[in-house]
């Protein structure tokens, strides 16, 4: 479905149930939180909404065929917040031994192209002030401030 | 925002010498091109050469290299060089912070501070000039 990358070992493709798990693992590896039932809400809203997109980079290594290398997932949201249509990414993960390789970027591309197909016009995502990593990655990417500021209240 | 002069003319030197990192350029070349004084530039230089930013060319035709690494130097680390932005936190206290009305107004400084020093600090030589061709084949 996606196009084959010709630097490195990966290939680009929708997430499968059987990769539930996988990235479940790898999510858990790369932020240090296991969230078992929101990748099951999420995969269950793959199959209910056509403008959710969760893509893996799958490995190319005949020795380690299942293998996923990294994850993104998002969808395309209309109207919430008096926003026009536009992809939004939840997450995105790398597994540590493959970052720097590309990857990210490629992921990227891909849920740009999906949310494009799906009728947005821009993508967006949220990144926790002092994240310096994720925000330079997504800078990378030619993301800027937009248009919306998050606010929050302590409700405790 | 206001940075200090010194500081602007070290970001514009910087990304000059980046945007191509074989290129030698003198400080009279920059400045000619930016309408700054050639005199203040050539300090900022020496600043920014100390901090291994730019390598000094010697010998006739001297001039400047860009000698790091743009896709790992941000905007932050150029900046620093120059001055020490929004650290309210850590930095000096102004009269009256101590009140309640200055308490809650540090927290809005705070508040802008900690989005400047994110911006700043996320965003890398290479990426500024990457985000500024994308721009310019949009328009
Ligand atoms: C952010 C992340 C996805 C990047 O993945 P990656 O495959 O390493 O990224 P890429 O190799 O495609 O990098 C693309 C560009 O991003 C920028 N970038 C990536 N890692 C960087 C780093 N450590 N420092 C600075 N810039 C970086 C660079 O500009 C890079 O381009 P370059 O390789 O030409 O220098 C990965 O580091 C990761 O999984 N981080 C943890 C994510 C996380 O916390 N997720 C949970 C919340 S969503």
């Amino acid at each position: 479905m996606y196009s084959e990358d010709r630097k490195f070992d990966i290939k680009l493709r929708p997430a499968e149930v059987d990769d539930l798990q996988k990235i479940i693992d790898l999510d858990t590896l790369v932020s240090g939180i296991e969230k078992k039932t929101y990748w099951e809400d999420r995969f269950d809203r793959l199959k209910s909404a056509d403008s959710s997109h969760l893509i893996v980079a799958g490995s190319l290594d005949p020795k380690s065929p299942d293998e996923i290398l990294g994850f993104i997932v998002g969808e395309v949201r209309a109207w919430e917040f008096g926003s026009r249509p536009c992809g939004w990414i939840f997450a995105i993960g790398v597994s540590p031994d493959y970052r720097v390789r590309g990857i990210g970027e490629k992921l990227f591309d891909a849920i740009c192209e999906s949310c494009k197909k799906d009728g947005a016009n821009s993508i967006r995502t949220m990144i926790a002030r002092r994240d310096q990593l994720n925000m330079s990655f997504f800078r990378a990417q030619g993301m800027m401030g937009g248009p919306f500021i998050e606010l929050e209240k302590s409700l405790r | 925002m206001k940075l200090q002069k010194a500081t602007q003319f070290g970001l514009y030197a910087v990304l000059e010498l980046a945007r191509d990192p074989s290129r030698q350029l003198s400080a009279i070349e920059i400045a000619d091109k930016y309408g700054i004084s050639s005199n203040h530039l050539a300090k900022v230089l020496r600043d920014l050469g100390r901090a291994g930013l730019v390598d000094a060319v010697r010998g006739a035709g001297g001039g400047y290299r860009f000698s790091s690494n743009s896709k790992r130097v941000t905007l932050m680390d150029v900046i620093n060089i120059f001055e020490d932005i929004g650290s309210e936190a850590s930095g000096t206290s102004d009269l009256g912070d101590g009140t309640d009305i200055g308490r809650a107004l540090l927290v809005i400084r705070n508040e802008i501070d900690e989005i400047t020093q994110a911006t700043f600090g996320s965003i890398t030589l290479d990426t500024l000039l990457k985000t500024m061709r994308w721009q310019r084949d949009v328009i």
